[in-house]
């Protein structure tokens, strides 16, 4: 990898630029309020056209991403997105679209929604889909109003609780604040399970539903799943999945089956569209047919959600066909199984048992020396996973074990990648109980080793003038 | 080892209760202030604001998690510690001298049920 660190300010040189634009003839407009125009040119760099293109290429060569390497990001979904979506979204009768085009040029846009709306609800069991949301948590808050306005057109406005497993991804309870509900906690057991006793006190006529995510952030299957439908149903609230662990689910079971009434679906996840650095996701949520009386009532989108992201997962579900769709999730299940078989007698594996497209370990069986500082930690590992080459795992997430670090391969990668993995995390392990100091110092390959992430997050420097 | 101080009063959630009469000052123990890491921002509830025993009234975030703050004990935010606003670390440096908030207690007999220095070294079994 060439060094290349600098930013596009320190190219700069006064007077240089990669344009040419005509003088201005026209004079200043008299219609901006003085308070709105600036006293003085923006300081952008000064660069030549060459130099933006080196610049910017250089960057994109430290770049690590799912086409350059293994990414094992727990919860994440990051398999491998294949270009036949792309092709299929350049295509230019989609890639020429735009929201406000007359119905009679929009109709093969349409019939891609009412297409995916039908593959969708085969896949999950829901009655049918939104797809306004742009990503999960979005689709969450989407769910969860719609949740409320059943409620609501049912005349029921006591129901104003949501109930949250301890181990749920942080945006469910995010989600559930934001829409003005009030979230209860419920407990998992020993075994990474929902407490179902714990979760009976719980259920009052002030209950609007709970939130599940199955399988949950450990990666395992709530088996009590049929028993806590009828217990939430029963009491009068609704059960809402978090579709964000939905990749080993595929075509084996489904949502409906198990009960529940809305879901989200992560499209960027589950159907192979790139994300990471914040988007575009699309989180289009599903619903039985009792709970879409009351999609009229709600609107989260200027316009019809990212189609270039619903199209790509179309492209996927269609490339994969209807026969092989499972195999995805079995194939994922093989692979996490396989990784945590072969690495739980040198990393604290904290619930045996079968996962399923994930695992979460509870850090190093032997952190090389435990004093009040700690021998080599979860962020050690990951650290130091880098100077390897490979992108680091979720680590101190889910917040039921103090040295989280969670795993998840996707069906994407091949056996002889998957061992070089556990290969360099048995060497690590074994590199922790020698001399954790090494970890400690990881990474010592890549361009930056530690960043001050402390001093980063209490004095953040936003912008680059300020560090002159 | 954490340090546990005598004469105080922990709950469960990690919070550390220093009664003086009827008024009660609250912050976190030193376990807890270990287990998040650099502490990088504290975020207080305002003065008058009621707490309840039990439910959050603040937040902790650091480096590595964000945390919620639970009040031990049921009353009136009479005084936050605004110094921590600019100067989180201090819940780093000594987590016993940082306290949080300081709440008139509205039933201070909840006291009763927290856990002493003794028992709350054996809650957090180090």
């Amino acid at each position: 990898m060439k060094y290349y660190d600098k930013l596009i300010f320190e190219l700069s040189q006064e007077g240089r630029k990669g344009y040419s634009l005509p003088v201005n003839k026209f004079p200043q407009s008299p219609e901006l309020p003085v308070q709105l125009q600036r006293a003085s040119a923006p300081r952008l760099p000064q660069v030549s056209e060459p130099e933006v293109v080196r610049h910017y290429n250089n960057l994109s060569q430290m770049n690590f991403g799912v086409d350059t390497g293994f990414y094992p990001l727990g919860s994440c979904t990051m398999k491998y997105n294949p270009k036949i979506n792309e092709e299929v979204c350049a295509l230019p009768g989609f890639a020429g679209l735009h929201p406000l085009m007359p119905a009679r040029l929009t109709q093969g846009a349409c019939k891609v929604y009412e297409a995916m709306n039908a593959a969708l609800a085969e896949i999950t069991g829901m009655h049918t889909f939104t797809f306004e949301p742009c990503a999960g948590a979005h689709g969450e808050l989407t769910g969860l109003m719609l949740m409320r306005t059943y409620h609501m057109m049912r005349g029921d406005l006591k129901r104003t609780k949501v109930i949250v497993p301890d181990s749920a991804h942080g945006t469910n309870p995010a989600s559930a604040a934001v829409c003005g509900l009030e979230v209860v906690e419920v407990k998992s057991l020993e075994n990474g399970r929902i407490d179902v006793e714990a979760l009976k006190p719980l259920l009052t006529d002030e209950v609007a539903g709970i939130m599940m995510t199955n399988p949950n952030t450990l990666g395992l299957f709530e088996t009590q799943i049929l028993e806590i439908a009828k217990l939430v149903h029963g009491a009068g609230g609704l059960l809402y999945y978090d579709g964000a662990n939905m990749n080993p689910m595929l075509g084996v079971v489904r949502p409906g089956d198990m009960g529940f009434d809305i879901m989200h679906l992560n499209l960027h996840k589950t159907f192979s569209t790139p994300h990471g650095g914040g988007g575009p996701g699309s989180g289009p949520v599903g619903m039985t047919e009792e709970v879409a009386k009351g999609l009229s009532q709600i609107k989260v989108s200027g316009f019809h959600g990212n189609f270039g992201v619903i199209l790509r997962a179309y492209a996927y579900i269609l490339s994969i066909g209807k026969e092989h769709l499972k195999e995805v999730g079995q194939y994922s299940v093989l692979s996490a199984n396989y990784i945590k078989e072969c690495l739980k007698d040198v990393y604290k594996l904290p619930i045996e048992g079968v996962c399923k497209h994930e695992f979460v370990f509870d850090g190093l069986v032997n952190d090389g020396g435990h004093d009040d500082v700690h021998g080599a930690t979860t962020l050690d590992v990951a650290k130091r996973l880098l100077d390897y080459g490979f992108h680091a795992p979720t680590i101190y997430f889910p917040l039921l074990f103090h040295q989280s670090l969670m795993i998840e391969p996707t069906e994407t990668e091949s056996k002889e990648t998957i061992d070089a993995f556990i290969e360099v995390m048995r060497k690590i392990a074994a590199e922790a109980a020698e001399d954790p100091t090494l970890l400690q110092s990881a990474p010592h390959n890549t361009v930056i080793s530690r960043p001050d992430e402390t001093t980063a997050a209490r004095n953040p420097i936003l912008k680059y003038w300020d560090t002159l | 080892m954490s340090k546990i101080l005598e004469g105080l009063k922990y709950s469960e959630s990690h919070e550390w209760v220093k009664v003086e009469g009827n008024v009660a000052y609250i912050g976190v123990s030193d376990f807890a202030q270990k287990e998040m890491g650099d502490i990088t921002y504290v975020d207080l509830p305002a003065e008058g604001d009621d707490v309840v025993a039990g439910e959050e009234f603040g937040a902790l975030e650091s480096v590595k998690a964000a945390s919620d703050l639970f009040s031990p004990v049921s009353g009136v935010v009479v005084a936050v510690n605004g110094e921590l606003e600019d100067t989180p670390e201090k819940v780093n440096e000594d987590a016993y001298a940082a306290w949080i908030i300081k709440v008139e207690m509205s039933n201070p007999s909840e006291v009763d049920a927290l856990m002493d220095a003794a028992a709350y070294q054996s809650f957090i079994g180090e």
